[in-house]
Formats: structure tokens, sequence, C-alpha cells
């Protein structure tokens, strides 16, 4: 069973073999794929509240940025990261408890869905203005500098939208100037919401402006896991090592709306049909059957583990106590003899 | 000894620097031997080597930068150029360490220097009052000195809060005010200072305006009344009791602010007078800002668009004869 509950010892996972990584890397994907699927069937049967997104056929991207990350890393997780995220180390229950709004949650029901975080474990609790993380991150990473640490690493999560922002291109030069440790991953899902790429951006290849932000930058098939794991494993230990920040651009197409509210009619049949349109739990599993690194009954009771960690992790969120606006402090700031206007 | 309002933040940003290791300073223009576009850092880059870095022309990357420091345990400071340039990292300021400890109950100790306020010939772009904007958002202190003495102190204090905090001081102080000794004591953050004793009217005031104020009181003795002024020193939190108390000795309320005059914290302080205090009031309360118009470059034009000494006798006299 895949230790979801704390972050695991990291030491050999960048040494693992490549298919162990490999194997270990798609029962994340696999994971993620089983909670969102169920995080969307409850939002369709109108039990969460809010939005739901997903990261259906990023996770192979995602979980690379996740897994390649050590006690003491930075991580900037962005929307469609659960694979990441679970990766990296966050239980399932904070997804399950944020999303359903359980007390308990680490947002505690003043914040839902994808904006959540445990920044004293180091992952960023990201907020809905896209780019706005990148320089977060480098302040992260600046503040490990000035301690003295030594060895770590950020890595920060993208789309092609957010790369559009103004904070996205601040932030970028800023961790150039700086030269912090840092990975940024920018995914090209080809739709900002349900805008294509045409009238998001004219430059020839996204991963260009790496040269011009003073970057190391790198292209990859987001469908590929191993490509994934390979490119942005490489990033890591890259940056980890004292090269300049890097920017890996993947590929990909968002397999879901921008939203489960979005019915996402806008994505053509043509883009369908492309490449990076492919499912890369898919192509993963296919490579594993093809190469013969598990067989049926070892997948088979994958799966079944990952529904059971999913309903677990459901059924304890769903039974916990919302908050309840009578004992809800009310208080912004930290300094409670500071505040200006307690009701 | 003699030091003024500027060298007073620099003399505590010195101290903080050097008593605490968590501190350092980050803004355009503020290390290597310029020490800032108003040398409130002059010097302490040679003091204080690696501490007091230049950034590029990115104020949201500078403060989403100072943000993810202070989650690390950090204390930086912030300098904007000038106010208005705050505006380009209004999101980070508000959204991302606005909401931050609310959200996921790490607090974000940064402190965000604001060169506020007119000066002759600075136009609409080096002369903005930003308090009332950013005190309109939760999670933020929002300080505002009007002298060398508070200018040190809370400037200190700012640092030590663990939340964080926009420091308005104002351009128009730097150079003309100045003071024999820095203090080793002040009233607390949150606590207005009653800079004048009177009877007849309260002028509820901060930052340059007080001594607009001040001036204001002093000429109308001569008319018989007796002002008493109160210096809020910050305008989040809002010392209410104070400026209640000072209302129910003398009857009548004035507010004057250089931000523009649509909301904000000479607003905020008639609605809290009247709602709370009501009947200690004799006449309606009035309040005094900039005028609703971009801040005009030419000094003649200027000097009519803000508050000044005149405008506030003009209003005093208007509100003591009712």
């Amino acid at each position: 069973m895949l230790e979801t509950a704390t972050r695991r010892k990291k030491s050999t996972r960048s040494n693992a073999a490549p298919h162990e990584r490999f194997l270990e890397a798609f029962r994340w994907m696999l994971l993620t794929r089983t909670l969102e699927e169920k995080l969307v069937s409850l939002y369709r049967g109108g039990l969460i509240t809010g939005g739901v997104y997903i990261g259906k056929g990023q996770e192979a991207v995602s979980v690379a940025c996740g897994l390649f990350l050590q006690k003491g890393d930075i991580f900037a997780p962005l929307i469609r990261d659960q694979a990441g995220r679970s990766a990296f180390g966050e239980p399932l229950l904070d997804v399950t408890r944020t999303y359903l709004g359980s007390r308990q949650g680490p947002m505690r029901g003043r914040d839902g869905n994808i904006h959540r975080g445990r920044p004293r474990d180091n992952q960023l609790a990201m907020i809905s203005h896209l780019g706005a993380m990148v320089s977060v991150t480098v302040g992260a990473l600046m503040a490990k500098r000035f301690r003295g640490e030594k060895n770590f690493v950020g890595l920060s999560c993208i789309g092609e939208g957010g790369m559009q922002t103004g904070a996205f291109h601040e932030g970028m030069n800023i961790a150039a100037v700086e030269q912090v440790p840092l990975v940024v991953v920018a995914t090209n899902n080809h739709y900002a919401y349900s805008t294509p790429n045409d009238r998001e951006f004219a430059c020839r290849d996204l991963v260009d402006r790496a040269m011009g932000y003073g970057f190391e930058g790198y292209t990859i098939d987001g469908t590929d896991l191993t490509n994934c794991l390979d490119v942005i494993g490489g990033a890591v230990k890259r940056a980890r090592a004292g090269r300049p920040p890097q920017l890996v651009v993947a590929s990909i197409l968002r397999l879901s709306g921008h939203g489960e509210h979005d019915d996402a009619s806008y994505v053509t049949d043509e883009i369908k049909r492309e490449p990076f349109a492919r499912d890369c739990v898919k192509v993963a599993e296919q490579t594993i059957v093809d190469l013969n690194l598990a067989d049926a009954e070892t997948l088979a009771e994958w799966r079944r583990d990952a529904a059971a960690q999913v309903d677990q992790a459901i059924s304890t969120a769903q039974k916990e106590a919302a908050p309840e606006a009578a004992e809800e402090d009310w208080c912004a700031i930290s300094t409670r003899d500071l505040v200006d206007f307690l009701e | 000894m003699s030091i003024t309002y500027l060298e007073a933040i620099r003399e505590a940003q010195a101290k903080l620097l050097r008593d605490d290791e968590r501190v350092f300073i980050y803004g355009q223009d503020v290390g290597g031997t310029f020490g800032g576009a108003f040398k409130a850092t002059k010097g302490l880059a040679k003091e204080f080597p690696g501490r007091v870095l230049n950034a590029p022309i990115s104020e949201d990357a500078i403060v989403g930068t100072a943000i993810g420091a202070a989650m690390q345990g950090m204390r930086p400071i912030v300098e904007m150029q000038f106010a208005d340039f705050s505006s380009i990292a209004l999101n980070q300021i508000l959204n991302n360490a606005g909401t931050h400890y609310w959200r996921t109950n790490v607090s974000v100790p940064i402190t965000v220097r604001l060169p506020s306020g007119g000066t002759k010939g600075s136009g609409p772009f080096h002369s903005q009052s930003m308090e009332s904007l950013y005190a309109h958002y939760p999670e933020l202190i929002v300080m505002t000195p009007a002298t060398v003495e508070d200018a040190y102190t809370m400037l200190i204090e700012a640092v030590a809060i663990d939340d964080p905090v926009v420091y308005c001081e104002h351009k128009y102080l730097y150079y003309h005010l100045k003071a024999d000794n820095l203090p080793s004591e002040s009233l607390p953050t949150g606590r207005a200072r009653i800079a004048r004793e009177g009877r007849d009217l309260t002028i509820v005031t901060y930052s340059a305006m007080l001594h607009e104020a001040l001036a204001v009181a002093e000429q109308l003795v001569n008319e018989g009344f007796e002002i008493e002024v109160v210096d809020l020193r910050s305008v989040k939190p809002l010392d209410t009791n104070t400026v209640l108390a000072s209302v129910a000795r003398t009857g009548r309320l004035l507010c004057v602010g250089e931000s523009f005059p649509w909301g904000g914290a000479t607003a905020e302080i008639i609605a809290r007078v009247t709602a709370e205090g009501f009947h200690l009031l004799d006449a309606a309360p009035q309040r005094l800002n900039a005028k609703d118009t971009p801040i005009p470059y030419h000094p003649n034009l200027w000097s009519a668009h803000r508050p000044n000494a005149n405008k506030i006798a003009r209003k005093a006299r208007a509100l003591l004869r009712e």
C-alpha cells in the first residue's frame, strides 16, 4: 500500500531503478485518477459545494513534479496537481476534508477544493491568481539560502494560461536574478479555460522563453510517463546541483472541463486526435503490460488498493462536522490584540 | 543631536538588521552604494552584506518573494520606491499575504514600506496616499507615523508583528521633521495619541496632516478656541476609544486625511463615532480629504488639491460656529 499519511523518506527515490520509479509513479497516478473520479461523482451528486478541478490527462507530468522532491524542498502545486501533491506527501484526507468541507481539514472550511496547502510542510497553498506562486517559491528558497541550508530545491507548477500573466514573468525573472534552485514545470494543456493556444500566445514554442528569462529549458511529451520522469527528474537534479533555474514545458490535452461545471464543448475533435491528447494513465499502463513490469493481478490489486484508500478518506471526511459560523472566531490576523473590527 | 524622520527610518532598519538575523531588505535601488531613491537604506548594504538587496522593477515579484521568505521564518522589509507603485503588488499584498493566515494558520510577517503622500511637482504617480485602500482589506496592519519618534519605533514594531504590515511613511516629512533623540519606548500600535489637548473641537488625523492640524490649532488659539488633535498613528487598527473619548470632551469632530475622499479612513472614523457616540456630538461630524481627481503636478494645483492648514482652518471655523 502506498503510504500517503506522512512524507516518506525519499533518499532512495532518485536512485531507484527506472522501472521501480515508473511503477511507483504509476500507482500515484492511479490513486489520483481514482480519487478524482470519485470527487466528480460526489460533485455530480450534489455532495461537494463550490467546484471540482481535476488533473485528468496531467497525472504523468504532475506525479513527476512531486516524486523527486525531498524533505525540506518546496513544492508549489497548482490546480491540476493532485498526483504531485500526493507524491509529495499530502494525505488523501487533506483532499477529501477540503472538498467536503470538514472543519478538521487544513483549510477548516475557510477555503476549498484545490486552494489548499500546508506551508509548514513546504507545500504552498496556491491562490487563484495565476503566476503569483512563482515568486513566493523564490522567496521560500531565498530564506533557506539565508539560513545556510544546502541541497534544497523548489518546484513551482504553472499552465500555459498562467504563463501569460505579468506575475509569472516577474517571478521567472526574479528567480533567475536571484539564482535560486528552482524548477518551473509548465503544462500546456492547450486551453486556458475555453481559450485555445492561438489566442493565448504567439511565440513559436513556450520553451523558447527559457533563454529570455535566464532559465535552462526542456520540453516533454506529458503523456509519456518515462519522458516526464526523466526530464523533470533531471531538472530537479540540475537545480539541486546549482545549475540555473529550470523550465520544463509539457504538452498534453486537458481531458476534462476547466472544472466539473464545464462540459468542455469547445474542445475540437481535431485536437482530440493529436498525439498529446492521449491519456497518460492508459499509456503508462500499456507500457507496464508491454514490458511486463507487473502482471494483471498486481494491477488489479493496485486498483483495489487505490479504491479502498479513497473510500476510506471520503467516508472519514463525510463523518466529520462542518464548520459552524457561530464557532468561527472571524479573526483574520494572528496578533489578536491588533484586531480592529471584532463583531 | 538632531535626527530627521527619514534618518529615523534608516536607523530603525539598521537596528533591525543588527538585532535580528531574520531581517533583510528587498526593493528597487535599496542596495549597493545608492541606498534607495530617498536614501532610507543608505550605507546599510555595506554594513550588512547580502541582506540589503536590489530587486528588479517587479513589484509583484518583490512582495511575492518577501511572502515566501516570511513563510519560511524570515522578516523581510520591502521598500516600494513610491507608494503609488505598490498598485502593481496589490495582488500579492491583498490576496496572498492578506489571506494567508486566515486560510492556512501560517502568518506572513512582511513589512511593506510605502513612501507616501504628495510633495511639490510629483504628479499623479509619485504622490499617492494608499492607507485607506490597504485598510479596507482584512489581515493587514496599516501604520501611518506622523512623528520622527513614531517613524522609528513603529517600524521596529512593524517587523516584530507576526502579520503583514503596510507602513506608510510620508515623503513630505522626510527632511523637514526633526527630533532631538530617538525614543526607546512608545505607545503600542493601535493606540492613538492626543497630540494636543483642547475642549472645543476634535481633529482626528494622521501622517503629514497632523502637522497641518497642529498649525491650525495654534492659529485658532488667537480666536479663542482650544482644539484637541488626535494622531491616529495607525489607521488599522483604528483606536476608536481614544477618538470617542476626545469627542466626549469636545462635542465636535473633524477628520482629516490626505487620501482620496470616497470612503477611507476619515469616513470610517465618522461612521464609528456616529454609530457609537452620536449622543456625544453637538454638530454634524465633518471630514476633509484630497480632491476627487488624480494628484496634479503643478504646485499651484497641488497645493489646492491636498488638505492644508488653510482648508482645515476654514472647516474648523465653520464647525465651531455650529
